[in-house]
């Protein structure tokens, strides 16, 4: 009873943004989870060009960037949205560990200043996303307060919500792992940096968003 | 030494969502562990990160948090509607959340069931174990 209440509350949100002229869909997740590289694949894959630069260092996004009119088909289907890039979301962000990542301390400071600022405007435009696709590394343990919070906040919100559990080229990852800390949710297995499984996660956006 | 410090949730009850988390923020900037009776509400725990943030500093590192909740999601219907009724009208009294201080709290690794709290020794004896197995 409960699951087909939520369907008919899913398609009632649907038809809301078909009327909406600019739907927006937002990346959320923790760090390093990998959410401006999809950002850049799914841009890549449809406009011919990325979005932001990636690093292998914490918070390399520290802005909010957005990219709009993107224009996707699959299986006869279309959606057109404005994609939201939001800094990963931390509860403890520490200047020196940036310092180790071979920063120098200025530069560090910097960015760490940057990332706190960062993480403040991610959750303020938590409230204007219409769609959140969760992007988690499927390489690391699910079960953090941050993901939990991200995803109870979107519960909250009434917001759509897609898992993306990202990495699956790494022979750490675990996907089945994902499933079950978030199993109310689609998770769909990626891997952003090669392009592995993209048919997938662009079917699962269409039920989430189209 | 770790200070784990106990707050009830009638300590916070009629607290509005500001006051709350200011309350929790204090004491954890204290080096202390706080451990709450019951939860936050979703909106307070983001709201908890982004006053984090804000008040991030050279000493202040930010927090590490976890919660441990019974999961209802499996239970039945009526007892599910019931416990909603009884956290309108007492607030979100189950399971215990835990605070800490990030230059003490390394880590927090948390099952549905059980919750570790890994501080700087703790790691170090962690990884210490690792390289003995290898």
């Amino acid at each position: 009873m409960i699951n087909a209440f939520k369907k008919m509350l899913n398609k009632w949100f649907r038809n809301i943004f078909r009327k909406k002229k600019h739907v927006k869909i937002g990346l959320y997740g923790p760090p390093n989870g990998g959410k401006t590289t999809l950002a850049n694949r799914i841009c890549e894959d449809w406009l011919g060009e990325s979005m932001g630069s990636v690093s292998s260092v914490a918070h390399e996004t520290r802005e909010i960037q957005i990219k709009e009119e993107v224009h996707i088909k699959s299986k006869g289907k279309e959606l057109t949205f404005n994609l939201v890039d939001t800094p990963g979301i931390a509860t403890r962000i520490d200047y020196e560990d940036f310092l180790k990542a071979g920063m120098k301390e200025k530069e560090a400071k910097k960015r760490a200043k940057e990332a706190t600022k960062g993480v403040i405007d991610a959750i303020k435009w938590l409230d204007d996303m219409d769609v959140v696709i969760v992007v988690l590394d499927s390489t690391v343990d699910p079960y953090t307060q941050v993901n939990i919070t991200i995803i109870g906040n979107l519960e909250a919100r009434k917001i759509p919500v897609l898992v993306v559990a990202n990495k699956i080229d790494l022979k750490k990852s675990n996907l089945k792992k994902i499933q079950a800390a978030f199993p109310q949710y689609n998770v769909v297995g990626i891997s952003a940096k090669y392009g592995n499984n993209m048919e997938d996660f662009y079917e699962a956006l269409f039920e989430v968003a189209g | 030494m770790l200070t784990l410090q106990f707050i009830p949730y009638r300590e916070i009850e009629y607290l509005d969502s500001q006051k709350r988390i200011k309350k929790l923020l204090k004491i954890v900037k204290e080096n202390k562990i706080v451990l709450l009776e019951g939860r936050l509400h979703k909106t307070e725990e983001a709201e908890l990160i982004k006053r984090t943030m804000q008040e991030i500093d050279s000493n202040f590192k930010g927090i590490e948090i976890s919660v441990v909740y019974p999961d209802t999601k499996e239970g039945a219907f009526i007892k599910r509607i019931k416990e909603s009724v009884i956290n309108i009208l007492l607030g979100d009294r189950r399971g215990m959340t835990i605070i800490g201080p990030a230059a003490i709290i390394k880590e927090i690794k948390h099952d549905p069931d059980k919750i570790q709290l890994l501080t700087e020794d703790g790691l170090k004896e962690m990884s210490r174990r690792r390289r003995k197995k290898k």
